[in-house]
Order: structure tokens, then C-alpha cells, then sequence
């Protein structure tokens, strides 16, 4: 029995032929990772094993992202004692303020993750580097101080459900929406402890950045990992932006896979999740005409520069609607940069809105866009939990940058063709 | 080893977010996180810090833990004095978490069906059986593969890997 790409991988790292579906490993780990919440309860356990060294001060990586720049005095404390045991430690990818950027942004422009790799992070949207044929999965801070220490983690080997997608996306159709399609077709726990596999004649005209949103949410739908074939794209990504080896995998001809769910692109509708969880979806001309107090475009779902230049393009020439506040966070230091040279900065302030440095901020509810009680937002960020955003009786919508923008200009779920 | 308690009934998907607002995330106290623990679970009947007990249960129905991959969830719960989480089924980080911290977790559809809030509940962690005093029943969960179980009675991951690294 052949085995599917992210059996392949696991089976390499863990120093076996052949691992089968259930079967529990030991595999050995190039990157562990992990941000300014998590990494502080890793520190804890890392100091209980009784080691004075980390495995490995290369392939360990340390983000502070969600509460930063520091939003108040505990949180100034948690990054203090990452940044001190990163010194300590001499973690060579340390990323201070002023350097950083989300995560998951981050990571694939550093070149930090490449083809073949096993990576682990302390949070749950490390799944988003399957994007360039890695696997790559969320774990807790335990894991990570274990990762830490010995560089290496137990695993389940997942099985698999295989995704064909087929046909061209029309022209509103970004990674996102498609992605939102379907966590609403299988549901939050539709591949729980599963890999989601992508394939088919659809993928050529995905670019890297909707592959890493698609890849990003796999644990939207309870996936332990979400993983892209590498083609000529992520080959070109990877040699632009690394120096790492690397090493691709393909699925056997005859991997085997739960399940087999065709996707045809060409059908899909910009597409919205309603509160409270992200498989609540309906196509926008559904969603049109709700009216939002607040839209917030980035995030490691959707902080990539093509992400902010289709708000841009949206935007240009417009205000917003009066009424709301728009937050627009790039994903990294490059680009914030990027939309700097490229005018994109001044069309998001002269627009009416909030554009300032990368960090998670109110994705999860930690600062830089909190709700009030009975406010709704329109987000492109990946999770539309009660209380999420802020206040328990607040409303998280999720969408792509491009309903987000114009959606921003009237103040209500709007579609983008419809500008 | 055994768990008996009063049970905390919830729902599907009940998330991390739910469990432990990040709101409260700039803290890693275990303490400090139990005082928030399921406090954005609004739909709930009963107020769960106010009326946990040392020992006692929680019951969900599928996908317990989803979203975050925040400890502080699994180590909120536990530090409210909850003895044992029981679920149709667990998020997978969720899962992996509350085992490396040795928290004991089972999967149970029936239990997760039959157990209503308040009931009496006693956990055997040795055969998997469930047995609910109020309503007089027992359910059996599946027992935990070796590799799992030789980690709780490590007791834990941390302690498992200073076995492994011979520091113990």
C-alpha cells in the first residue's frame, strides 16, 4: 500500500520505510517554533527537564507577535523572558520588534521553511507552511519544550482526505475563499486528526499566497496538517527566499485516502463565514447588505502583500464608510515596506483607514481593533469564535481582502464585483 | 486510578477561545488562568468557577478544544480542580496537550449522549469504564494505546523525556 505525501515525510523523519495510517512515531524535527503566549508556559517546562542547551540554536525559531508591540505589563513581562531566554539560549532566529511579523507571514519569507521539512509550532496555524510541501503542525507549549530540548516530537500518523481541485477560480476568488468553502462542506471537524492533501489542475492558478491561506486554515477544519504538491512555483518561492536544503515529496499512485472530494473553482462565489464558527459559510450576494462596525484586513491568513494590494486596489480612490473603523495590518516589516514604495500605504490612509505595524492583534482578541459588546466585525483573519474579537456578545465575520475592502466603502457586506 | 464527580455538560465545539479567552492569555499562572476558565461559554446554564469542586467532571460532545493551540486551556481545566474530561471527540491539539500535561481525557459517543449536567460520574482510567450514578448506567470508553499510557504514568511528557535524555 503506497502512502499519501504527509506519510512520506513523517516516514522519512521518523527513520522508517514505510508508517501507515495510526501508527504512533518519534520523528525528528527541522524547525520548532513558537510566539510570545506560548512560548513562555515552553520555557517553564523546557527549565523543569534539567538541560542547560536547546537541541539545536538553528532550527529553532521564536516570533513574539500576538500581544506586540507589548500591549500592557504582563504581556511586557512574558516577551522579556522570551527575549532572555533566547540570549541565553543564542536561538539564532529570535525576531525582536521591528523585525518581526506575524508568524506564519514571517517564517516562509525568512526561507526558514522549506519542501520536505517536519516542523512543529506552538501554535495552531503552523500548519500553514504545508503550503510549500512541508509538513507542518500545531502543537502545545509541552511539545515545544520537548522539540526544544530534543528535537523531536510523537505523532499519530494521520490519513488523509484528498482535495482535487479543478478549473480556474473567476476573477474574485481568492485562497481564502476557497478555503472557506470547504471548512463549510465538511464541517470544523471534517478532517479531524487528517491530512488535508491538495491536488488537481486547479492548483496552477493558485499563487503561494493563496496557498499559504489555504494551508493556514486546514485547522479550521480540525486537520492536523494541510499540504500542496511542490510545482514550479513553490520551487521559485523557495529559491528566492532560501538557502535551506530541501527535498520534495510526491503521494504514492496508490496512496490510500479516506476520502476523495473534487472542488471545481470555476463554481466557487466569494464566500462568507457567520458567527460563531468558521463552517457557517454563505456565498456574499447571501451576506450582502449586513451592516458591520468594524473590518480588519491581515492576519496569518491574509497579511501577504498580494492580500493588501487587492484591498488597495479596492480601495484606491475611495473613503470608507463613515460609520466604521477599517484596521489593516501587513503580515511582516517587508511588507509594510513594500506597500510603503508601492503607494499602497497612502491609498489605505487617505481611504480612512488604520495601517500600522505587523502583529496578531485583534484577530484573537488581544489588542489593535477590541469590540464592544453588540459590534460586528468583517474579517479576514481565520477564526469567528463567541468572543473572539472581544467582547463574548460581539460578531466575527470572515472573508477575503477583497469582499473586506469593499465592504469597508459601504459599511456593509458588499461584493467586490459590485464596486 | 479512578476520577468521581459532578459533571459540566457541553456542547460541540466547544473552542479554546471558550475555555480560556485570550484575553486573559498575557498571564501563564494556572491559578490566575482557573479564574477564567469557560468563562465565554454564555450559553451555558450553570457558572462553572463559581460552582466547580475539586474532582469533578466535564462532558462535551464532539471536537472539544478546537481552534487555539493554547495550553492554557487544558491547563485552565485542570487547575479548576477538574478530575477527567470525557467527549464524543477531541481537537487533535487539544488532545495532544491535555495528554502531555497529563490531564486524563476519553472518548466516549455514549457517555457524551447519556451524561447530563449535574449528574454523578466515577472514571476508571485502568478499564475505561464510566459509570453514572445518578442515572444508574456505565458506559465503556476506550482505554488509552500504550504509548499514551506509558506517558501518564511517566507522568507526562516533560517527565518522559527526562527519562529518554537519562536525567531520572
Amino acid at each position: 500500500m503506497g502512502m499519501t505525501m504527509t506519510q512520506k515525510i513523517l516516514a522519512a523523519a521518523a527513520g522508517l520505510e514505510c508508517v501507515k495510517a495510526g501508527q504512533l512515531i518519534e520523528a525528528k524535527l527541522n524547525l520548532v517554533l513558537g510566539n510570545d503566549v506560548t512560548t513562555p508556559v515552553a520555557i517553564n517546562e523546557f527549565n523543569k527537564i534539567g538541560i542547560d542547551k536547546v537541541f539545536d540554536k538553528e532550527k529553532i525559531t521564536i516570533v513574539p507577535d500576538h500581544f506586540t508591540p507589548n500591549k500592557d505589563i504582563k504581556s511586557a513581562e512574558h516577551c522579556k523572558m522570551v527575549r532572555e531566554f533566547a540570549r541565553d539560549k543564542e536561538i539564532k532566529n529570535y525576531f525582536e520588534v521591528g523585525q518581526m511579523g506575524i508568524e506564519h507571514c514571517l517564517i516562509p519569507e525568512k526561507g526558514l521553511a522549506v519542501p520536505g521539512d517536519v516542523i512543529i509550532g506552538a501554535d495552531s496555524h503552523t500548519c500553514t507552511y504545508g503550503a510549500l510541501g512541508a509538513f507542518s503542525t500545531g502543537v502545545g507549549s509541552t511539545d515545544m519544550a520537548v522539540g526544544m530540548a530534543r528535537g523531536v516530537a510523537w505523532f499519530k500518523v494521520p490519513s488523509a482526505i484528498k482535495f482535487v481541485l479543478k478549473n480556474k477560480p473567476a476573477k474574485w476568488i481568492s485562497g481564502k475563499d476557497i478555503i472557506l468553502h470547504i471548512i463549510g462542506e465538511i464541517g470544523v471537524d471534517g478532517a479531524l486528526y487528517k491530512s488535508m492533501e491538495f491536488a488537481g489542475d486547479g492548483l496552477q492558478y493558485l499563487t503561494m499566497d493563496d496557498r499559504f491561506t489555504i494551508a493556514n486554515m486546514a485547522i479550521e477544519a480540525g486537520g492536523k496538517n494541510g499540504i500542496f504538491p511542490v510545482d514550479e512555483k513553490t520551487l521559485e518561492y523557495v529559491k528566492e527566499h532560501s538557502v535551506k536544503p530541501y527535498k520534495v515529496y510526491e503521494a504514492d499512485d496508490d496512496a490510500e485516502y479516506d476520502q476523495v472530494i473534487e472542488i471545481d473553482l470555476s463554481k466557487l462565489e466569494p464566500t462568507v463565514s457567520y458567527p460563531h464558527l468558521p463552517e457557517n459559510t454563505k456565498t456574499v450576494a447571501e451576506a450582502e447588505g449586513l451592516k458591520v462596525d468594524q473590518v480588519v484586513i491581515g492576519s496569518c491568513t491574509n497579511g501577504r502583500f498580494s492580500d493588501l494590494k487587492i484591498a488597495a486596489e479596492i480601495l484606491k480612490g475611495h473613503k470608507i464608510d463613515p460609520s466604521i473603523r477599517c484596521i489593516i495590518l501587513p503580515g511582516t516589516q517587508s511588507i509594510y515596506l513594500q506597500c510603503i514604495k508601492e503607494g499602497l500605504a497612502e491609498i489605505f490612509v487617505e481611504a480612512g483607514c488604520a495601517f500600522s505595524t505587523p502583529t496578531c492583534g485583534p484577530c484573537l482578541g488581544g489588542h489593535m481593533g477590541i469590540l464592544a459588546k453588540g459590534e460586528r466585525a468583517l474579517s479576514t483573519t481565520n477564526r469567528n469564535f463567541v468572543g473572539r474579537m472581544g467582547h463574548p456578545e460581539s460578531e466575527v465575520y470572515l472573508c477575503s481582502p477583497a469582499v473586506a475592502a469593499a465592504s469597508a466603502i459601504y459599511g456593509k457586506i458588499t461584493n467586490p464585483e459590485n464596486v | 486510578m479512578k476520577a468521581c464527580g459532578t459533571v459540566f455538560k457541553y456542547g460541540d465545539n466547544i473552542d479554546t477561545d471558550v475555555i480560556i479567552p485570550a484575553r486573559y492569555l498575557n498571564s501563564s499562572d494556572p491559578k490566575e488562568l482557573a479564574k477564567h476558565c469557560m468563562e465565554d461559554a454564555i450559553h451555558s446554564t450553570v457558572n462553572f468557577v463559581d460552582n466547580v469542586k475539586d474532582g469533578d467532571i466535564m462532558v462535551a460532545e464532539k471536537n472539544f478544544g478546537c481552534g487555539s493551540s493554547r495550553e492554557h486551556a487544558p491547563i485552565a481545566i485542570k487547575a479548576s480542580g477538574i478530575s477527567c474530561v470525557i467527549a464524543k471527540t477531541f481537537a487533535r491539539i487539544f488532545y495532544r496537550n491535555a495528554i502531555n500535561i497529563g490531564l486524563p481525557i476519553l472518548e466516549c459517543d455514549e457517555a457524551a449522549d447519556d451524561i447530563d449536567m449535574g449528574d454523578k460520574v466515577e472514571v476508571d482510567f485502568d478499564t475505561g469504564l464510566i459509570t453514572n450514578h445518578t442515572k444508574g448506567k456505565t458506559y465503556q470508553a476506550e482505554a488509552f494505546p500504550e504509548f499514551m499510557q506509558e506517558m501518564f504514568a511517566a507522568g507526562g511528557l516533560i517527565e518522559q523525556t527526562k527519562v529518554k535524555l537519562g536525567l531520572k
